[in-house]
């Protein structure tokens, strides 16, 4: 859908907010302690040597990435210098101005704040790490059901006659039609002049009919 | 089910119910989570739920979640966040100093199916639907002391679950024990004619979990989930259960799935990705939240979407957005795919190399108080919290989280079983064999202990009166 945006709607929004490194180090590790009682219905005393830890050598590995707290981190390593060149105008991380109007065009949702523009940039940075990944000849996954026939059924009327239930749930409809506020720049029309219903020249644009939806949104 | 079967369900406000209104003092259930449906009437029940009520389960009410079932703490729903019931049990408080026994130390649930597992947890149900795309229903399983149970996707219906990730959203079932989740799914599984990713595979029903032969196992141990910011007693209590195993004579092997530490990354990708498709659809004008602004239709839609949507769910459309656009998409969205499938190829060679079920925490922690929680915000929380659980999702496998054991604060640890997918009956039943093993405690609630009759049974609780 084309929207014309309305400026006193969006905000221009100054590229201001500093570009911000990937998110920050998760939690701190919980306090040590003796391990919690673990009942079995058998001898207990399996469980006296219950601190001994079961893969020593991958422990070992564990801790020596203690710095690098978990994933992000190894990554961090991996990743260094593979920003996208597209985001690097203004500092590395940051979005342009003319960026943020076009999502909030196409989003039709505003970013409001400068934390918002903030979240994002550290939303991208964070999916930057992406890049790290060698996917030489791998094939883009979008269902886990790829190997499957999944069923279709046929194209036969089989629900419908909804039509008070569904128009229940709009704010504003007439008669039959679900109904909108005019748009922002209409073209004009060429209508001819005898026999033309005003109603429909100065009020709401008509919208969907409701009797050809199904119930589902 | 053809027995005269009493169930007690909730579920949770994104399953859409047909009928309840915002007003009906009368129903058990509350308006719709987020603003933006807080009038909208279902004309519909989701199929699961038809298949509930089918049966004869007496509905108890729609339950709470983080907005759009985006978070993992039950903290940003409209309604306020969700309580975790273990904070006011007789064994978290007896190890909690006396002046922190006033209100304001409260744990969260974990999200973001909370409401339906505290209702769970604190007995006001038999059973609980929530929806599982990260981990939704395996995290506040955990918290709650519960088992969440997350099917293998296309195994049940998502015809009226409100689509957050439509390659990743199963309904997910909460119960206190895992024979009751087997008659749930028993229940619920199965083709739906009205959602095309369900199979048409058959399944023996009901399902019936039978007595397990664990020396006949192999249990997997994914190194790669052995991360340092996993508590110490969840390390602990994951090497007992793998010592568990092994002395019953299981065999149990460490494995490796190298690209776990990429899955946050890519799940966050196409999780805002496919969510800026999905809310797309609200834009005031068929049902849900209409904005007061009447200017155009442009404005219209913009202000209702701000209105309606809260910062979380603003921040992953914006972010999505930006993943979407023409100059990003191989970069970022069909990059995320292809990062998809290297995870899932990890699981299947795992799977392959002779392992029957893979054995991982399931949370890095405890519940944490609220207060503590919502000093990261929701994406940061999300990221750390859904560590164990997400890739499960991207991998469509089915997996359960069973509670384990108390913590030192006296509060519930779960532990996480993955297994191959549409072997859900095989997973549930070495779940089943492992809960006998373990015997984790019954809540103690003390307010409802104290007053009306209590039926325990095994240490189960029965039924309740709550006059």
């Amino acid at each position: 859908m084309s929207v014309q945006a309305s400026p006193t709607l969006f905000m221009a929004m100054a590229t201001a907010a500093t570009a911000t490194s990937a998110h920050p180090d998760v939690v701190s590790i919980a306090r040590v302690a003796p391990p919690s009682s673990l009942r079995r219905t058998r001898s207990k005393e399996m469980w006296a040597r219950a601190l001994r830890v079961r893969f020593p050598a991958t422990l070992n590995r564990g801790r020596g990435f203690a710095s690098k707290a978990g994933p992000q981190g190894k990554v961090q390593e991996a990743g260094q210098g593979t920003h996208s060149p597209r985001l690097a105008t203004q500092g590395a991380g940051r979005v342009p101005a003319a960026k943020i109007e076009h999502l909030e065009r196409l989003a039709l949702v505003n970013f409001g704040s400068r934390e918002a523009v903030a979240r994002l940039e550290k939303a991208i940075a964070f999916a930057d790490q992406l890049h790290a990944v060698d996917t030489d000849g791998v094939e883009p996954l979008e269902s886990v059901l790829e190997d499957r026939c999944v069923y279709l059924r046929s194209d036969n009327v089989a629900e419908g006659n909804c039509t008070e239930e569904l128009l229940r749930n709009s704010h504003h409809v007439v008669e039959e039609y679900f109904v909108a506020p005019p748009e922002m720049n209409p073209q004009p029309r060429n209508f001819p002049k005898n026999g033309q219903h005003s109603y429909l020249n100065k009020k709401a644009h008509l919208y969907t009919p409701a009797h050809i939806l199904t119930p589902e949104i | 089910m053809n027995t005269a079967y009493k169930d007690w369900e909730s579920f949770q406000e994104d399953m859409v119910l047909a009928g309840i209104t915002p007003v009906d003092t009368e129903s058990s259930s509350v308006p719709t989570h987020h603003l933006l449906e807080l009038c909208y009437i279902p004309p519909y029940n989701a199929t699961v739920v038809q298949k509930l009520l089918d049966q004869g389960a007496l509905l108890m009410g729609k339950t709470n979640l983080d907005e759009f079932a985006m978070g993992s703490g039950s903290t940003d729903g409209v309604f306020g966040p969700v309580k975790n019931p273990w904070s006011y049990s007789k064994q978290y408080r007896e190890r909690q100093r006396h002046d922190e026994h006033g209100d304001s130390h409260w744990l969260i649930t974990g999200g973001s199916s909370g409401g339906s597992a505290a209702a769970v947890a604190a007995y006001t149900c038999f059973a609980a639907l929530g929806s599982d795309t990260g981990g939704s229903t395996r995290n506040p399983a955990a918290h709650c002391g519960l088992v969440g149970f997350k099917p293998s996707y296309g195994l049940v219906s998502r015809h009226g679950l409100i689509p957050l990730v439509n390659s990743m959203d199963v309904p997910g079932i909460f119960t206190r024990c895992v024979d009751d989740t087997a008659v749930v799914l028993g229940v619920l599984a199965g083709h739906d004619p009205k959602d095309s990713t369900t199979v048409q595979d058959p399944i023996k029903l009901p399902m019936i979990l039978g007595e397990m032969d664990v020396s006949r196992l192999c249990i997997g141990i994914p190194k790669e989930y052995l991360v340092p910011e996993l508590s110490s007693e969840i390390r602990s209590l994951w090497s007992q259960a793998a010592d568990l195993f092994e002395s019953e004579g299981a065999k149990v092997i460490e494995v490796s799935l190298p690209h776990t530490c990429y899955s946050i990354v890519c799940y966050h990708v196409l999780c805002t990705s496919e969510v800026a498709s999905n809310m797309a659809r609200f834009d005031g004008l068929q049902y849900g939240h209409r904005s007061g602004i009447d200017v155009s239709t442009e404005a219209m839609y913009a202000a209702t979407r701000q209105e309606g949507f809260s910062d979380v769910v603003r921040g992953r459309i914006l972010s999505g957005n930006f993943f979407l656009l023409k100059e990003n998409y191989e970069n970022y969205f069909v990059k995320a795919q292809k990062v998809r499938r290297l995870i899932v190829r990890d699981f299947m060679n795992a799977f392959d190399s002779g392992v029957d079920v893979l054995l991982t925490p399931t949370t890095l922690s405890e519940a944490v108080p609220y207060l503590e929680f919502i000093k990261e915000d929701n994406r940061t929380r999300s990221a750390q919290d859904d560590i164990f659980t997400q890739a499960v999702n991207m991998a469509g496998l089915p997996a359960v989280s069973v509670p384990v054991a108390l913590s030192n604060q006296g509060l519930p640890i779960g532990l996480q079983f993955i297994g191959r997918a549409f072997c859900d009956q095989q997973l549930l039943t070495v779940a089943k064999w492992f809960e006998k093993q373990v015997q984790f405690p019954t809540i103690q609630l003390q307010d409802l202990m104290d007053d009306g009759s209590l039926v325990l049974e095994n240490g189960k609780l029965t039924s309740v009166s709550l006059t």
